[in-house]
């Protein structure tokens, strides 16, 4: 649970940081999670090392209980050459092959039919795992989040369908979103439960996802669970929320922050001596700092990779835009 | 070798593929029981179980987005779209998804999912089970397109396209599902993408087309022998990657290029065609390229014959050809 607290003061630091980075131009882009770390960091420790994790791009905290260090994760957010996705994404779209967390992509929903469809796949090879995939409360008018609920309906497949509604989809509130009452309650339609959790409590997420893994392995079918959170930031470092939000609305929902609460849960179990957190925020800002730093000094990534991975090998056009780009001539290589 | 039509040679790609590998799997709509509305699942659900031709739910979001996800998990999924018409509701899972996962992961996820669709018109199918709409997907990066145009390629390039590394599109020409009938290899048959086929030799003009427009092509070549002219024609097989090399190398040989294809005019693939042998073969043409083609008008009900490319259109096309200079 301490290690719990850990991941959490670390997401937040890093959401400052990053903040504060981009005004100054070192990364181009952030998504904060802010107030939504309890969440995360709950739902990512019910699952196990060979579950399959299909985020979208505001889930930074779930990447740090996989493992994925914080260096990795700036070599990501910077765009170097030594980030695992080659510096082919916009900050924040993190995924590692090595933690079974997916690639994201940007367009919403999209990823919810792919959790399902790896479902499906596992239980064709018999392996007793369950996917999971992470979206807002945007993401349930998407498409695919019908598609992928049905489906996976259809076939019972072991899928944790996990929404955390923020409240917000940029400046659209949840009450716009849809007529239903509760986000869960649209499992029904899909033939299997739906539950909703206050996703400011650490415990009460990982007994729920807990639950709903345990059913899936079991063979018992998918679970909808929605984690009502609240986006303290803005929607990204492109967004000004106060166009459309008010600061006693945020300010009031500050007022349950998960970390101050799971802090003080700590406390109170005699799990953190009182006034110990401070260490922890330290030790967090420095580790933040010099991941940052490092990420930051590490070689661009090489021009010539453009052309890499398109396919496994080059086609002949590819091949003949690289030489012309690699001999100068611009995008217009292959003409003679 | 056994005579058969192409739709028994798709069937016959399936069946191998799926025999070759337990990683094989088909999914859509109607393809298990029902075998498929045009029958090219027939008999693979009795063969294989309900576990590997997997009949879903009407969503080709649906379909393409969970074939995505067992790709990422490391099986080699087919997807039937039961006619290219349909596919629409999975193009951002086609273009922002499958095309894009390999890349946008550095290569930690290749994305081998085969796509199939029946495409094109001359079956009375009107608006909505006749267009010829390849070149969008020729358009993104990241996906490989192929379209057999006899029933040994149709086996063949299946065959390829399903243990290809990467996603493909696989286009089936509708029309000549039945039509036609030929010898296809048993067992392990395969065409490699990016290998154009002559159909037939020629001097005086080349003729590219793929699919159900080779058929006519070869027909108008027929004809315009018989009045002393010798036409090439060309089977393009895989529009990506793309037989350049040949296609350049004909029109080198014979000056002269008419390009057919029943899509709509417009950003077609006739037009990247055109455009790479003004870049690569100016200098050996001596005549402009003439383009067969569909109107761009949406593909008409009782006008479809009007609408599209047929032999008489591409021999009035090379004669133009050959009269300009
Ligand atoms: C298909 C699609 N439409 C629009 C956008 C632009 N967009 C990015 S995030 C977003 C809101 C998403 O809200 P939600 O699902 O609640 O997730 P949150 O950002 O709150 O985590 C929108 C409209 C997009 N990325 N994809
Ligand atoms: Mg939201």
């Amino acid at each position: 649970m301490l290690d719990a607290y850990r991941w959490m003061v670390v997401a937040r630091v890093t959401d400052e940081r990053c903040l504060s980075l981009q005004r100054q131009g070192r990364i181009g882009f952030y998504a904060p999670l802010s107030g939504q770390e309890a969440a995360q960091v709950g739902a990512a420790l019910a699952m196990q090392e060979e579950d399959w994790f299909f985020p979208a791009y505001r889930e930074l905290a779930v990447a740090l209980v996989r493992g994925i260090p914080l260096r990795s994760i700036f070599d990501q957010l910077v765009g170097n050459s030594l980030d695992v996705s080659k510096g082919r994404q916009m900050p924040n779209h993190f995924g590692f092959r090595d933690k079974n967390i997916v690639v994201p992509s940007s367009p919403i929903g999209t990823q919810i039919t792919h959790a399902v469809g790896a479902a499906m796949a596992a239980r064709r090879r018999h392996d007793p795992i369950a996917t999971i995939a992470f979206f807002g409360d945007g993401a349930t008018s998407s498409n695919d989040f019908h598609a992928g609920l049905n489906f996976a309906g259809v076939f019972g497949t072991p899928t944790i369908f996990l929404c955390q509604n923020n409240q917000w989809a940029i400046s659209l509130p949840r009450e716009k979103q849809t007529r239903s009452a509760t986000l869960a309650e649209k499992s029904n339609a899909y033939g299997f439960p739906g539950v909703v959790v206050d996703g400011n409590d650490l415990n009460a997420v990982y007994r729920a996802v807990s639950e709903a893994r345990a059913r899936a392995v079991r063979g018992e079918g998918p679970t909808l669970i929605e984690a009502q959170v609240y986006r303290f930031g803005p929607h990204s470092t492109s967004d000004d929320p106060h166009r459309y939000r008010s600061d006693a609305e945020v300010a009031a929902a500050r007022e349950r922050d998960p970390i101050q609460r799971l802090a003080r849960g700590l406390v109170q179990a005699g799990v953190l001596e009182a006034g110990a957190e401070k260490a922890i925020w330290e030790t967090a800002r420095g580790d933040v700092a010099r991941a940052f730093e490092a990420a930051e000094g590490a070689p661009a990534v090489d021009a010539l990779s453009l052309f890499d991975d398109v396919f496994e090998t080059r086609t002949p056009q590819l091949e003949a835009q690289r030489s012309g780009f690699a001999a100068g001539a611009g995008s217009g290589g292959g003409t003679p | 070798m056994t005579e058969m039509t192409l739709v028994q040679a798709v069937n016959r790609g399936l069946e191998e593929a799926m025999r070759q590998d337990p990683d094989v799997l088909l999914l859509g709509e109607d393809i298990g029981v029902n075998g498929g509305v045009f029958r090219a699942t027939e008999g693979l659900f009795k063969q294989f179980g309900a576990d590997r031709v997997i009949d879903t739910p009407l969503s080709e979001t649906g379909i393409v987005g969970t074939a995505i996800g067992m790709a990422l998990y490391g099986l080699k999924p087919v997807a039937e779209i039961q006619f290219l018409d349909f596919i629409y509701p999975a193009f951002d899972q086609i273009v922002s998804e499958l095309a894009k996962f390999r890349y946008r992961s550095g290569g930690q996820y290749p994305c081998p999912v085969t796509i199939r669709a029946p495409y094109g018109g001359g079956i009375k199918g009107g608006l909505y089970h006749s267009q010829s709409t390849e070149a969008y997907f020729c358009h993104t990066a990241g996906l490989k397109v192929a379209i057999p145009s006899t029933p040994a390629d149709a086996k063949g390039l299946l065959l390829t396209a399903i243990h290809d590394p990467d996603p493909v599109i696989f286009l089936e020409p509708k029309r000549i599902y039945r039509s036609v009938t030929g010898e296809v290899p048993d067992g392990d048959h395969r065409v490699p993408f990016g290998r154009a086929r002559l159909v037939r030799e020629g001097n005086d003009v080349s003729v590219f087309a793929y699919g159900a427009m080779v058929a006519p092509a070869t027909e108008a070549a027929e004809a315009l022998a018989a009045e002393g002219l010798s036409t090439e024609v060309i089977d393009l097989r895989s529009l990506v990657p793309l037989d350049e090399e040949a296609v350049v190398a004909s029109v080198e040989k014979t000056g002269r290029a008419v390009v057919v294809h029943e899509a709509a005019r417009t950003c077609g693939f006739g037009a990247e065609l055109s455009a790479i042998l003004a870049e690569k073969a100016f200098f050996s043409l001596r005549a402009p390229i003439a383009r067969v083609t569909g109107y761009d008008t949406p593909f008409p009900y009782a006008l479809e014959n009007a609408y599209l490319p047929n032999a008489e259109k591409i021999v009035h096309a090379v004669r133009a050809t050959m009269k300009a200079a």
